[in-house]
């Protein structure tokens, strides 16, 4: 039986090892003075910087009231003055959302956020947005009210007219609670991390340059 | 070659002076400020929650017009009957030239609406009633040429008919046996059991609403009551919500498409018109998303923000001091 290496240290002499692959290419793309950094440039002193972190903000009470109401289940708000405080917390918590999200995407629009090899951080982030909203509409299709009768009577015309409804049927509350509690919402999550993620490996962009482009 | 990000970012920030910042702190903050505002506005707004509509409650406060439209349901004349995929394919769905999404999926959720919405809830409601029994069988033994009859003579006596005790009362014709099955489904629907047959699927559990809704949808009473709540789509339909409530307002482009050309129009534009609406405004949004997301490199819109300065408001403390030197 072989000596043991040492605990959490590198195993020198294995380069082919996957796991020492993966921790020397975190190290490499995302040391965490990257991750994690105390300063910044100095020109970071816009409001318009503030939008992405409210954004994250709101997203945190979106998933804590959702949470909150999963686990008591699809009933609890409509019979419990508590339950409608959630409810009520979760449904302002996402028009938050989406309005610090918009403010966030204009402003960096503006600032051409996607320079300097920045474009697939920008892609990330339209995805975030679409999904963000595919999300909401699933959630207002969960309400079990007269909204949500209502909307997904309406919805079901664009849904099949796109051919979507064969598998996406929004007359079906099953499909679109699961969906709006579980899939879609780790959809975001994840995605959220890895626009982060970009952001700090790559740093914050630039000024545009007056002599140069947008690009 | 791209080098590794750390180098990268190093070399980018080469000449740019760093000052201290707190990110961890501002996290925290904006999470207890965000948190603060929704609590407040939560507690202060609360959120909208009218209760939704029952087929029992429609039952009781339109009779004639549950009447009218589960008899258009058998003459085959409601969205339902004639809707096409995924429901049936007695429509053809909506399509734009060779694109015809609807129709190369196919019938995925088959609904007969006839026989979902009327003909088995009567079914299973005649079990201990004989005169029901006998009037659907009547019905189920007639020549379709006589169905018609009965269903033409009907519907046309239902655009007089009044209310007396709940019941719906039409002048007396040759109507067959359909005051006798139409009482007896509007009778079920009072007492709220259609409500239930309607999502009866032979196991315990079920979360599926298609058929109640896609039948309540059907009649006039849930769209008259969203008229009422100022909901309908010429008022852009499904971004609303009831009360004072923002809807879902991020579909404000998705819905405008709806209310101007081509897709508001009747005769429309290559093939775009109010009747594939649907089809024509999805692709379009599926082009502007795609568009949107390939912003960087699209040039115009790419360079939109070097032309339009909202940039030099956004990095004031970058730009002063150059405009101040090039004053100099």
């Amino acid at each position: 039986m072989s000596a043991p290496s040492s605990v959490g240290g590198s195993t020198p002499g294995k380069p082919e090892s996957w796991t020492v692959r993966l921790r020397q290419g975190i190290d490499r793309h995302l040391p965490m003075d990257h991750l994690l950094p105390d300063r910044q440039p100095y020109y970071v002193g816009s409001w318009v910087y503030v939008f992405g972190v409210v954004t994250i903000a709101a997203l945190f009470w979106v998933i804590l009231s959702g949470v909150v109401l999963s686990f008591m289940g699809p009933q609890w708000w409509h019979d419990s003055h508590l339950g409608k405080f959630f409810n009520s917390l979760h449904f302002w918590s996402v028009q938050l959302f989406f309005i610090f999200m918009v403010l966030h995407l204009w402003g960096q629009y503006f600032m051409a956020g996607w320079r300097s090899g920045r474009a697939a951080t920008w892609m990330i982030g339209v995805v975030i947005f679409g999904i963000s909203i595919l999300t909401a509409f699933t959630g207002y299709l969960s309400q079990q009210n007269f909204d949500g009768q209502f909307i997904a009577l309406n919805a079901k015309d664009a849904m099949n007219g796109a051919g979507a409804g064969a598998f996406f049927n929004v007359l079906n509350f099953g499909q679109m609670y699961g969906l709006h509690m579980m899939l879609l919402p780790i959809g975001v999550t994840i995605l959220v991390v890895a626009h982060i993620v970009m952001v700090r490996s790559r740093g914050v962009v630039k000024p545009i340059d007056p002599e140069g482009g947008a690009r | 070659m791209i080098k590794s990000m750390g180098a990268t970012q190093e070399e980018y920030y080469r000449s740019v002076r760093m000052v201290p910042y707190d990110l961890v702190k501002e996290l925290v903050l904006a999470i207890a400020g965000v948190g603060v505002l929704a609590v407040l506005i939560a507690a202060i707004l609360s959120s909208p929650d009218v209760a939704p509509v029952t087929i029992a409650a429609w039952a009781q406060q339109d009779p004639v017009d549950l009447v009218t439209t589960a008899t258009n349901e058998l003459a085959g004349a409601t969205g339902s009957a004639a809707y096409g995929p995924p429901y049936d394919s007695v429509g053809p769905g909506q399509s734009w030239g060779p694109i015809a999404p609807q129709k190369w999926f196919g019938v995925r959720i088959p609904i007969d609406s006839a026989n979902a919405f009327v003909i088995e809830p009567l079914q299973r409601a005649s079990f201990s009633n004989t005169v029901l029994g006998t009037a659907l069988a009547a019905w189920q033994n007639a020549s379709s040429d006589q169905q018609s009859k009965w269903l033409d003579a009907y519907t046309k006596a239902l655009a007089d008919a009044t209310v007396t005790d709940g019941n719906v009362v039409v002048v007396t014709g040759d109507y067959g046996p359909l005051p006798v099955m139409m009482s007896n489904l509007l009778g079920v629907a009072q007492s709220g059991g259609l409500d239930g047959l309607l999502t009866i699927n032979g196991r315990f559990y079920q979360t599926d609403y298609t058929q109640p809704l896609l039948f309540i949808g059907d009649g006039g009473y849930l769209s008259g009551l969203a008229d009422q709540a100022h909901l309908t789509g010429s008022l852009w339909g499904m971004m609303n919500e009831t009360g004072s409530y923002p809807g879902q307002t991020w579909l404000w482009l998705y819905t405008m498409w709806y209310q101007v050309f081509p897709f508001n129009s009747d005769t429309g534009i290559i093939g775009l018109n109010a009747g594939n609406a649907d089809l024509g405004i999805i692709l379009l949004m599926t082009l502007l998303t795609a568009a949107l997301a390939l912003v960087p490199f699209i040039p115009i819109l790419r360079d939109i923000p070097r032309w339009i300065p909202i940039h030099r408001l956004i990095w004031r403390q970058y730009y002063a001091p150059r405009k101040a030197a090039a004053r100099t």
